[in-house]
């Protein structure tokens, strides 16, 4: 059915693509752009039923675009042939198989004041830095820690993006008809905590997960209102969808699932002093346990982050930012959680530090990012070097360090990942 | 009002200004005007070659918007096109010459409006041997400024920054053209006063009446690198729309930069 409907709409678009194609001018014809991009990674140390490859990829991303007066036509698609890689079968949500389509899209201007945006895209927003509250689009959390370049952190969605301006202000609306769950960590090829078995697990118990595939009954929205105030740039957030990872569990199915979720938030961003200051809130209304007493299904949550960041020195930059998730109803949590199992803490907190630094007329970039959770105990670093050897030819290599007193926290239970990587990208 | 009087107006009018004695802080103000303020807004397509010391050519290719605003303040976008790693990224910057830039990057493979932290403006620029400062100009208030010399042509000013710790040259020496008021050469010299630093117009073209580099050089002589600039498509008096210079052209580049 959801197939079907699918099917349906990539007809629509590409009779909308002939309409407007054949009745535009080109102010740019057709661009090809892209990149070819191998790189190879492995393991620190073995890991239990997974192997110590953990990418050996060749990558290569075409991007067509064509301007016209009436339309902006963009399609980007990557060819991926990845010898570690599993999971073979093409599944373009998933974002596994030889394509990985990234975007095609048109974006269209119907009236001075409207944008609308139509068709597979990267939708970003709200102010954190490798943090997110209101940003509710898909990441790809598998190719974030398996050493992908960090774009691919933001996976597409299937979206109709509509953006009214008045004056200042700026109200966007994002309808997704089907949902655009992330690329979820399901121990394919990270192991990750399965609190079922109370141990982390790989390839000998892949997450089973009920997929909400049914187009425009299971879909979701997000909308942004936002205006620039003296330099400021305020937002208020609103979204109606779903948990993004699977946190709930049928047991009837015995699968995961995908719990109602409603999330209101806010943001500020802007100059203090010789920096740059953020700060975001939001309120996850997770709508099937408002009460918190089902200790399957995850509770609603208070999310607030607070950043800052200066330039230490000529091309040296750093970034400080403080998050905190805060558990709604703790008591019913406390209570309803089966015995043995390891409660969270109240406030889960969480520490960022980026440190960015360019050498060799910008050519050198060294790059430090580290979350560390005082709460949980756990931690997470990611290094990178990146030389631009050409124009056109980068080579780089990078670590991804996991950490963690207990094998059940967001980055202990990663552990067994932690991972090295190099590579090298051409640029055309 | 007496006839002779208007006669006298209309000769004062008459003498060119450049004979009309200026002070030194005028000069420079009249050269900031005419390089980076002619017309009420302007568009140019940037190519830039930047030479290291083995030899290995960089390029750097975009076209450059700018919109005057009140007080001095201006608006600048950039949309880059080559090298092809940093291809439709966009560059939006708000220059506030009593307080820090507002600026805001585009990422276009991240869908992400990045807002960037003020920084130094001594910075090299894209990696080439031009500043940051070079590109959107440099507040004549942060100088003192000495005219060193007068000939037919040209005037000569030496400039010493009001706070040297901000700055890593203790002067420089600017030979401004006495018709146009472009700079056409800056010489820097570091705290020993060694020569380490030059920019150079090479090629003055008027184009809509205004005088335009069109062909610029930086040479960085303790690491014998050079960026070379080249200006084309210039035109002036656009009527750019100030709507141009927001977030939502980030997103989606304005026409105006495609051409």
């Amino acid at each position: 059915m959801a197939w079907r409907a699918r099917g349906w709409l990539a007809a629509a678009l590409g009779w909308l693509f002939c309409l407007v194609l054949l009745s535009a001018v080109p102010v740019r014809a057709w661009e090809l752009h892209g990149f070819a991009d191998l790189r190879s990674g492995l393991r620190l140390r073995d890991a239990d039923h997974q192997r110590r490859a953990l990418l050996n990829e060749a990558r290569l991303q075409s991007q067509l675009s064509h301007y016209g007066t009436l339309a902006l036509w963009q399609l980007r698609a990557d060819l991926v042939a990845d010898e570690a890689a599993p999971e073979t079968e093409l599944d373009l949500e998933r974002g596994s198989g030889p394509l990985d389509l990234r975007e095609a899209y048109v974006l269209l201007t119907p009236a001075a004041a409207v944008d609308v945006k139509l068709g597979r895209q990267i939708l970003t927003w709200g102010t954190g830095d490798l943090l997110f509250i209101n940003d509710l689009f898909p990441k790809d959390w598998q190719a974030f820690f398996l050493g992908r370049d960090e774009d691919y952190l933001k996976a597409p969605s299937d979206a109709a993006l509509i953006s009214l301006f008045w004056g200042a202000v700026t109200l966007d609306i994002a309808y997704m008809p089907g949902f655009e769950a992330d690329r979820y960590i399901s121990g394919e090829r990270l192991s990750y905590f399965n609190p079922l078995l109370g141990r982390r697990v790989g390839r000998d118990a892949i997450l089973q997960v009920d997929r909400r595939s049914r187009l425009l009954v299971e879909d979701e929205i997000a909308l942004r209102l936002s205006r620039t105030l003296a330099g400021y740039e305020l937002a208020l957030y609103g979204y109606d969808g779903y948990w993004k990872n699977p946190l709930g569990f049928a047991p009837a199915r015995e699968r995961m699932t995908f719990p109602r979720l409603r999330v209101y938030g806010a943001s500020l961003r802007g100059p203090l002093g010789a920096g740059l200051l953020h700060a975001e809130i939001g309120y996850y209304d997770s709508l099937a346990d408002r009460t918190g007493r089902d200790p399957l299904l995850p509770n609603s949550e208070y999310r607030f982050l607070l950043g800052y960041e200066r330039e230490l020195a000529r091309d040296f930059t750093a970034a400080l930012q403080y998050y905190l998730e805060r558990l709604d109803a703790y008591g019913a949590y406390r209570r309803s959680l089966p015995a043995g199992q390891r409660p969270r803490d109240e406030n889960r907190q969480l520490l960022t530090l980026r440190l960015t630094r360019q050498l060799l007329g910008q050519n050198l970039l060294l790059s430090l990012f580290t979350y560390y959770s005082p709460t949980d105990a756990d931690g997470y670093v990611r290094g990178l070097v990146n030389y631009k050897a050409t124009d056109a030819l980068a080579l780089f290599a990078g670590v991804n360090l996991f950490a963690g007193r207990h094998a059940a926290t967001f980055f202990g239970q990663f552990e067994d990942n932690s991972n090295l990587y190099g590579g090298v990208r051409y640029s055309f | 009002m007496h006839p002779r009087f208007w006669c006298v107006v209309v000769l004062l009018l008459l003498v060119p200004a450049p004979l009309l004695a200026l002070n030194a802080q005028e000069i420079v103000e009249r050269a900031n005007q005419a390089a980076y303020y002619a017309g009420a807004d302007g568009r140019a397509r940037v190519e830039m070659t930047i030479r290291d010391a083995s030899g290995l050519e960089r390029q750097r290719r975009f076209t450059l918007l700018r919109r005057n605003e009140a007080d001095g303040r201006q608006r600048f976008y950039a949309y880059f096109e080559a090298p092809a790693d940093v291809n439709k990224m966009a560059y939006l910057v708000w220059k506030n010459p009593a307080a820090e830039d507002d600026r805001w990057l585009w990422l276009p493979a991240l869908n992400l409006v990045k807002r960037i932290a003020p920084g130094d403006k001594r910075t090299s620029f894209v990696g080439s041997d031009f500043l940051y400062e070079d590109v959107s100009g440099r507040s004549t208030r942060e100088d003192t400024h000495v005219l060193l010399e007068e000939t037919d042509s040209h005037y000569v000013i030496e400039s010493r920054p009001k706070d040297p710790a901000s700055v890593e040259f203790s002067r420089f020496v600017t030979r401004i053209d006495k018709q146009t008021f472009l700079p056409l050469k800056a010489d820097y010299y570091d705290s020993s006063d060694r020569l380490y630093r030059q920019v150079e117009a090479l090629q003055v073209e008027t184009i809509q009446g205004f005088a335009t580099v069109t062909h610029a050089v930086a040479r960085d002589l303790l690491r014998d690198s050079s960026t070379e600039n080249r200006f084309s498509g210039v035109a002036y008096d656009l009527g750019l729309n100030e709507r141009i210079f927001t977030e939502r052209f980030l997103r989606r580049p304005p026409r105006e930069v495609l051409h």
